[in-house]
């Protein structure tokens, strides 16, 4: 029998039992979507962390305690000033050399407050990283000698806090502690690492080390004069470190390294989602199996009568695995037309960063198709051996 | 010889018991033979008309049809040989429902890689033969159990084969009808030169064949 004649026959199949085919398909469809949405997700989420990253300078050093690498347990900082004293001693200008001290707090306007990530800095940081202010000015050195209670507010922050009013010389509380606000971060949107960096707020690390009654430092960052030495730099400013503390580890990464490491895991990440999507497809393909055996079941008849006229086992077989194959492919495409949407959606209007690719799409419709075989391709045996001479008794 | 039979036996296990539904007949059937093949019901009539049609495979014997020893016939080539030689009318049409009377009787020609167009051009013409070029388009529920049985006949002589096998055609029939039916297979399976066996259990049916065939018992017993 000719394919076209095959399709012709499965398509009228399909139509005869519209509200069973409608079902069985929804399966497929389902599973589809959710693969074609958690890889767009997947994918998106990559990127946007990775264009953070790169957003970062490619010159950019990470100093840490511990091991860099995925799965490496985190370390106990013990860095502190003075560590960062050596460091700055060792790449030969302060300016290079941004700290971090990280915590959770309840920061108080007059009548709002919101609660937030307080980060202790020197004012080295905006040239470190490159960060600009829509008000104000940003702390100085000599608010971090002399352990100013001045803040630099981020811009979601200031919105919460101030709304229409100008923060600039205003007082806010963080912690119970009055500090006065001297500048506001322009917005830089985007929530990579799951860091928002507009609901920031930065003080002088040498208050927030008060503030939290503590002299440790979380993290150190350097940008390097050149390229070419910056690895030479990390493993000096690592020996430096490592011969005040013997008995830890330290590590210096790179923004390359860093993308390097993120994307393995977002990739990871995306894969074990499009498989647990994938689970769901199969699902729907034994839907598939279960009402192509209902249907051959149903037209015992047919299929002897095909026979008797001279149809060999193939055709019969052709004729139920096409409609299998119909069934998922079609399934597969509007699964594919409502992940494509749903991650359009979900992108356009929730924060959700989602990127479509081809070859997930591509991907997806031959899977479809390929479950439609390989769940079809029972029924369509079982079809295609029936005894013709039985088939045509039954009733 | 269209068709030469020698002690077919078929024999169906059923578990621990068989049963012998033929057990030694043989026939030779030669072109444009008109045979009645006659039988209390049981005695194995569909089941010899099978073997005849290349439907079954006997359990013992020599079955040639149309020159071909079905033993040596693989399944594909058996199919084929049903498709060119043998028309099937059954005792109940064996229509495929939701699909109109013109593509039902183009059926044998789909398995014949015959162009669409072509099928049905030959199929409306055929149904123009047994007085229903009025129906081409209407389903099977649309039509009475009389034209049913016309373009079941339709389907059978399309192909033009050599031999129309015909198992109780007016079984389903009343007999003003079953007789119009008859007719008509008599007439369009003279006309195409196609031997024609009829099952029946109707003695009358019979007497108008040129030659009968009683079985009884899985034998040919006159
Ligand atoms: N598939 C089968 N399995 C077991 N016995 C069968 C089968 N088909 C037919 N028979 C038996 O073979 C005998 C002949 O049947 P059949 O050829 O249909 O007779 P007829 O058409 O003359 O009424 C009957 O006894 C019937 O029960
Ligand atoms: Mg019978």
């Amino acid at each position: 029998m000719r394919l076209a004649e095959a399709w012709r026959v499965a398509l009228g199949a399909l139509r005869a039992n519209r509200l069973r085919s409608a079902l069985t398909m929804l399966g497929v469809l389902i599973g589809v979507a959710a693969v074609v949405a958690l890889v767009a997700i997947g994918t998106g989420t990559r990127e946007e962390v990775e264009s953070q990253v790169e957003g970062l300078g490619s010159n950019l050093l990470l100093v840490f305690p511990g091991e860099a690498g995925v799965g490496a347990a985190p370390a106990v900082s013990r860095l502190s000033l003075a560590d960062v004293d050596a460091v700055v001693r060792v790449v030969g200008d302060r300016e290079r050399v941004a700290v971090q001290v990280t915590s959770g707090e309840t920061v108080r306007a007059d009548t709002a407050s919101r609660f937030t990530s307080v980060l202790g800095v020197l004012d080295t940081t905006p040239q470190v990283f490159t960060r600009d202010l829509s008000r104000g000015t940003y702390l100085t050195r000599t608010d971090v000698d002399t352990s100013r209670r001045v803040a630099v507010l981020g811009s979601t922050v200031a919105e919460d806090l101030f709304a229409d009013r100008d923060p600039i010389g205003r007082q806010v509380t963080i912690a119970g502690v009055r500090f006065r606000v001297v500048g506001v971060f322009a917005p830089v949107g985007g929530q990579g690492f799951g860091v928002d960096r507009d609901a920031q707020v930065h003080i002088p690390v040498t208050t927030a080390q008060r503030l939290l009654g503590t002299d440790r430092i979380d993290a150190l960052a350097v940008r390097a004069p050149d390229l070419d030495t910056i690895d030479e730099l990390g493993e000096r400013i690592v020996a430096t470190l490592s011969e005040r503390h013997p008995d830890s580890e330290f590590s210096a990464v790179t923004q390359e390294e860093i993308i390097g490491v993120l994307g393995d895991i977002l990739g990871i990440l995306t894969w074990v989602l499009a498989a647990i999507a994938g689970i769901s497809l199969l699902v729907g393909g034994v839907g598939v199996s279960n009402i192509m055996l209902v249907s051959v079941r149903e037209r015992v008849r047919e299929i002897g009568l095909r026979k008797a006229v001279g149809a060999r086992p193939r055709d019969i077989g052709l004729q139920f695995l096409l409609e299998a194959v119909l069934l998922t492919t079609l399934g597969g495409l509007l699964g594919i037309a409502l992940g494509v949407g749903g991650s359009l959606l979900a992108a356009a209007y929730s924060p959700v960063p989602a990127t479509i690719t081809w070859w997930s799409i591509a991907l997806a419709f031959g899977v479809s198709a390929a479950v439609g075989v390989a769940f079809g391709v029972v029924p369509a045996l079982r079809a295609g051996r029936l005894d013709p001479v039985v088939a045509l008794r039954s009733e | 010889m269209l068709v030469e039979a020698e002690e077919l036996t078929r024999v169906y296990a059923m578990g621990d018991t068989v049963v012998e539904a033929l057990r030694g007949v043989s026939l030779r059937i030669a072109s444009g033979d008109y045979l009645a093949l006659v039988g209390p019901s049981g005695s194995g009539k569909s089941t010899l008309m099978h073997l005849l049609g290349g439907l079954d495979r006997p359990s013992s014997g020599r079955l040639v049809i149309d020159g071909q020893d079905v033993a040596s016939l693989n399944r594909n080539q058996l199919a084929r040989l049903r498709n060119t030689a043998i028309g099937f009318v059954f005792q109940s049409f064996h229509l495929l429902p939701r699909t109109s009377a013109v593509e039902n009787v183009a059926l044998p020609l789909v398995y014949r890689g015959v162009p669409a167009r072509t099928r049905r051009q030959r199929a409306a013409a055929m149904l123009g033969q047994v007085g229903l070029a009025h129906r081409l388009d209407h389903r099977p529920s649309q039509l009475s159990g009389g034209e049913q049985q016309r373009v079941a006949i339709a389907r059978a002589l399309v192909t033009g084969p050599s031999v129309v096998l015909a198992d109780e055609p007016t079984g389903n029939l009343d007999s003003a009808t079953g007789q119009a039916v008859l007719h008509l297979l008599e007439q369009q399976g003279a006309a195409s030169g196609a031997a024609l066996v009829l099952v029946t259990h109707d003695h009358e049916v019979a007497g108008r064949a040129h030659r009968q065939v009683m079985l009884r018992d899985g034998l040919v017993v006159s």
